[in-house]
């Protein structure tokens, strides 16, 4: 009996919490899709529309935001795949000299997170002649420690003989890597992707002060340009409609592959 | 004078592991190590709007800030946010991880998701949202104070109010986050431990105390950097609410670099305030440096 | 496997290259190629803007192929202005922009733009008249040192918006709008409205507080206010004056509205969030840029009023918005276009039309005689309200290092009204900043 009446409680209070965490979620889709009032309710009781959704995306070129956003995550995580296979496999297998160094300038950039760099940085895409590329949105990225590491810990767990038998076999480094490496490393790969897809989907200081133009901004700079424009005046059901056409994709992503999403998190931070 | 005798299979090694190390330090010299450098240079110069070469000014960006009322009422809401986010954030985190570690109960995925959605939404995104929940009088919060009878705060433009509302935002966020170690931690717990535990009939909260929470240690403290760090790095949220208003009242150092380097366009200080922030990255990371016992080089 | 590896690497140098394509698409553009032109432009009010920005920009290119320009929209003005900057610093400059009229002498001092002196003797007699045909209280924000720097485009001025319906509602004559500080301290506390949960249901007066407005608002209370009609700053940009007695008393007023007389919501009131309250009834008067009638006409579900800011010493308003300028690190041709572009811009039956489009204040004589701007006027009888008062309006805050010199100004104002500091303080710190950041310059 009291183990139910627990029961009950421990439900009822989970729910509560549960539900005042999804609020902003419920109240910003709900009145993404209904029409303009005046006063803030979870549960908007005006008429539903697609006019807010079709207004916003007639105003904010966020088709084109789609394309940049898509384009830099793709491609950032792309090179990143190479960079990172290739140091890891160094990492995981090859004594050298200068291990320290290397070690210590990539515990430098986990400690140091990025965003705090953004004015020597912008002064080095200045430099390179690159400010407003998609190109300067990626460089300080293609590097990563995070990555390296986490593949790393993953490559030291492939059996040496595996190896061994490749290069019998009569395998190069490269193709030790290809065919033993790579492809017993699949988890840690998707792991870094989702975590690297997710922030640089999310990222916005640093995409905002490099970049101008409609043909380089992503979709969070795009929202914040709205959301601060003059425009957005009275009409939260648009700012709610455009906050929800950049969220949706990677809320939906994770409700998806919720279990792969929490486990790449947890691997990502350095146990 | 002689050399060490290496032999040419590690030559040949160290040829190999630097060929292969090469395109990744590249990006990561020229976008961590070199900035640091060139903060740390550019912070004895003057350069500003208008300036084509900095000037070698010695030490006088330092005790501008040092002196200056703005910066430490700066430092001052940095340090408060950081308090007010990272407490309330780990004591959630780690309630809802206790909460959601119980896999045989049902529909507690559906917990975990709710907690959990909060990390991959943009802050850009969450901020736009919890700028109408706040907005005065017509936003959410406002409408659940007058219907309690309260009287409006309008929390965004009151200097008192302005930190602890952007923190509850984060901590909305952050804890979701930090919930996820935690779980992963309880999660290597040893189950052994508890059910002697049980038998020896230990009260929850004596088994806690005793038994989860100093087994959590490293867990925690790794949580308590990875917050620290995060309430620090994130701005975001003060580009859309309130671009650091009432009178700087929400503004917090890194909103400071962004605004002393793409404002005002004072890039030496700017730099000279990206040191400060890289110190106090430094100390925080000792704490992590500790805790790591090493791992990072030969696990 | 092998294939499939050599299929992924191709597609992922084609990414890249695609990345460098869409890259800096200037560095490419050869002799044969026409030119193309960058022009960044924010938006500041309400109402779809962008698209008349577009439809100018269409015409021309439909006219000169050979000089097309890019419209870039930059957001609002404190982030274009951000963008500019940062386009300088990157030194990629954008062929031409709109900026805030007040940015003029940073953007000269640090030789980011060209003077039009030269453009302008060139095109002789016709020149003169073109400039000379701009209303002067605009044309005057346009100079620094004797140079003509900018053009005008969307200048407004800042008029009052006020709820007819509310004031029959309280007995007020909706005829009568306030005059003096006096009067609109009285309407805007009896045209407040107290529920009767003790919440307040309707705010008398709405003035925005929030930082990039706040130094507007005060530019019109100071000139009101000031002994012979100073304004906050001297004609060469280089001395500010803020803490006089004056100043103190117009910021104790604007503080007592708030927190004397409690009719007007109490913290940071926002710019944006002003027209969606008075046209939802929660507030009775606002102070708003003219650039937002479009908007407020098409919106409001009352009968509704403008009229000029109460005065108190005298009636008086500030200028504001956005001029064109060119850039100077650009080739000679490519300053030639983007001046031609500037005058197509600009001719009186665009000029008239961008006004009647946006609400924004008609910038040339010309345009006031064509018969579709007269029409307008006799349609929205509140539009004439901005166009008179321009004679007795004066700039905005304008000096040296302006962006920092706002928000001096303006977190001077916010911790005035939060309490923090007595006005006389606020201001008094906030000169002594001034003085010690203008120093540089004399």
């Amino acid at each position: 009996m009291a183990r139910k009446k627990f029961h009950v409680a421990f439900y009822l209070l989970g729910g509560i919490v549960a539900f005042l965490w999804l609020v902003p979620l419920i109240w910003m889709v709900l009145t993404a899709f209904t029409k303009a009032s005046f006063v803030m309710q979870v549960f908007p009781h005006t008429g539903w529309t697609f006019g807010n959704i079709a207004y916003v995306w007639g105003q904010v070129p966020f088709g084109r935001y789609y394309l940049n956003t898509i384009t830099i995550v793709v491609c950032t995580y792309a090179i990143q795949f190479v960079t990172i296979t290739m140091a890891a496999y160094a990492l995981a297998t090859l004594h050298f000299k200068g291990e320290k160094l290397v070690f210590l300038i990539i515990f430098v950039q986990i400690i140091i997170p990025n965003d705090i760099l953004i004015i020597p940085n912008f002064m080095t895409i200045s430099d390179l002649g690159l400010t407003d590329t998609k190109l300067a949105i990626m460089l300080p990225f293609l590097g990563s420690a995070m990555g390296t590491f986490l593949l790393r810990q993953h490559f030291k767990t492939i059996p040496r003989a595996l190896t061994d038998a490749a290069i019998i076999d009569g395998c190069n480094t490269a193709q030790v890597i290809r065919h033993v490496f790579v492809p017993n490393a699949k988890t840690a790969y998707i792991s870094f992707a989702l975590v690297s897809v997710s922030y640089h989907w999310n990222n916005f200081l640093w995409p905002l002060v490099v970049t101008n133009s409609v043909e380089n901004r992503t979709l969070t700079v795009g929202l914040a340009l709205f959301a601060k424009s003059k425009e957005a005046v009275l009409q939260w059901t648009n700012v709610c409609a455009a906050t929800f056409i950049i969220s949706a994709p990677l809320v939906v992503l994770f409700l998806v592959f919720q279990r792969q999403f929490i486990e790449s998190f947890v691997s990502s931070g350095i146990k | 004078m002689f050399f060490k005798r290496t032999s040419r299979r590690q030559m040949n090694q160290t040829l190999l592991a630097w060929l292969l190390l090469a395109p990744t330090l590249f990006f990561m010299v020229l976008f961590t190590i070199w900035p640091i450098i060139r903060s740390v240079g550019l912070s004895f110069t003057a350069f500003e709007l208008g300036m084509r070469t900095p000037q070698f000014i010695g030490l006088e960006n330092y005790t501008y800030f040092a002196t200056n009322a703005l910066f430490w009422k700066i430092m001052r809401n940095t340090l408060y946010f950081s308090i007010l986010t990272v407490v309330p954030a780990f004591v959630l985190g780690l309630a809802f991880a206790m909460f959601v570690n119980k896999k045989y109960r049902r529909g507690i995925g559906l917990f975990r998701t709710s907690f959990f959605y909060p990390v991959v939404m943009p802050m850009i995104a969450i901020a736009s949202i919890w700028l109408f929940m706040y907005m005065p009088e017509t936003g959410m919060f406002d409408q659940l104070l007058m219907k309690c009878g309260g009287k409006p705060l309008g929390v965004l433009s009151n200097k008192k109010y302005v930190l602890p509302a952007m923190a509850a935002m984060y901590v909305w966020r952050e804890a979701g986050y930090l919930m996820i170690f935690f779980l992963s931690g309880l999660q290597n717990l040893d189950h052994e431990l508890f059910e002697a535990a049980l038998l020896d009939g230990a009260s929850p909260t004596r088994t806690f105390r005793s038994i989860t929470f100093p087994l959590l240690a490293p867990t925690t403290l790794f949580v308590s950097i990875t917050a620290l760090t995060d309430s620090l790095k994130l701005v975001d949220h003060i580009v859309i609410m309130t671009e650091g208003a009432p009178n700087n009242a929400s503004t917090l150092l890194l909103y400071y670099i962004y605004q002393q380097g793409f404002i005002f366009f004072d890039q030496a200080k700017a730099a000279t305030l990206t040191v400060v922030m890289l110190l106090i990255m430094l100390v925080i990371s000792m704490g992590q440096f500790l805790n790591s016992d090493k791992r990072i080089y030969y696990n | 496997m092998r294939k499939k590896l050599l299929a992924s690497m191709f597609l992922l140098c084609l990414a890249v290259s695609s990345v460098f394509a869409n890259g800096s698409s200037e560095a490419t553009s050869a002799k044969n190629k026409p030119m193309e032109l960058t022009f960044f432009f924010p938006v500041n009010v309400g109402g779809a803007v962008t698209k008349y920005v577009d439809k100018i920009c269409n015409d021309w290119n439909a006219e000169h192929p050979e000089a097309t320009v890019k419209p870039v929209y930059t957001g609002n003005y404190d982030d274009t202005v951000v963008k500019i900057q940062s386009s300088i610093q990157g030194k990629n400059p954008p062929d031409l922009f709109i900026s805030l009229a007040t940015q003029r002498f940073s953007m000269y001092v640090q030789d980011a733009v060209v003077p039009l002196d030269d453009f302008i003797a060139a095109d002789g007699a016709e020149g003169k008249a073109y400039i000379d045909d701009f209303l002067s209280g605009f044309m005057e924000d346009s100079y620094v040192d004797g140079h003509i720097i900018s053009i005008p485009f969307q200048r407004s001025t800042e008029i009052m918006f006020y709820n007819k319906d509310a004031f029959r509602e309280v007995g007020l004559d909706p005829e009568q709008p306030p005059k003096s500080w006096a009067e609109l301290a009285d309407y805007a506390q009896k045209l407040t409205k107290v529920g009767a949960d003790g919440n307040v249901e309707r705010y008398g007066v709405g003035i925005a507080l929030n930082s990039g407005s706040a130094q507007w608002q005060f530019t019109g209370f100071c000139l009101q206010n000031s002994k012979n009609g100073e304004n906050l700053m001297s004609d060469d940009g280089k001395s500010i004056y803020f803490d006089t007695p004056e100043n103190v008393e117009a910021l104790q007023f604007w503080c007592d509205l708030q927190n004397k007389y409690k009719c007007m919501q109490p913290g940071i009131v926002q710019w944006t969030d002003l027209p969606g309250q008075f046209l939802s009834g929660k507030v009775a008067m606002i102070y708003h840029t003219t650039g937002n009638l479009g908007n407020i006409s098409k919106n409001a579900s009352f009968d509704f009023g403008t009229c000029f800011l109460p005065g108190n010493k005298r009636m008086a308003a500030p200028t504001g918005g956005g001029n064109f300028y060119i850039s100077k690190g650009i080739s000679k041709e490519r300053q030639q276009k983007a001046w031609e572009f500037i005058k197509f811009a600009t001719t009186a039956e665009r000029t008239a039309q961008w006004s009647i489009d946006t609400g924004y204040v008609v910038t040339r004589k010309s345009a006031l005689e064509l018969p579709q701007m007269k029409a307008y006027y006799e349609n929205l009888p509140q539009a004439k309200v901005a166009y008179e008062q321009i004679p007795i309006s004066k700039p905005e805050l304008t000096s040296y290092d302006s962006t920092k010199m706002w928000r001096i100004l303006n977190d001077a104002i916010q911790a005035a009204i939060t309490g923090e500091k007595t006005p006389a303080q606020a201001l008094k710190d906030a000169q002594k900043e001034a003085d010690d950041t203008l120093k540089k310059f004399k």
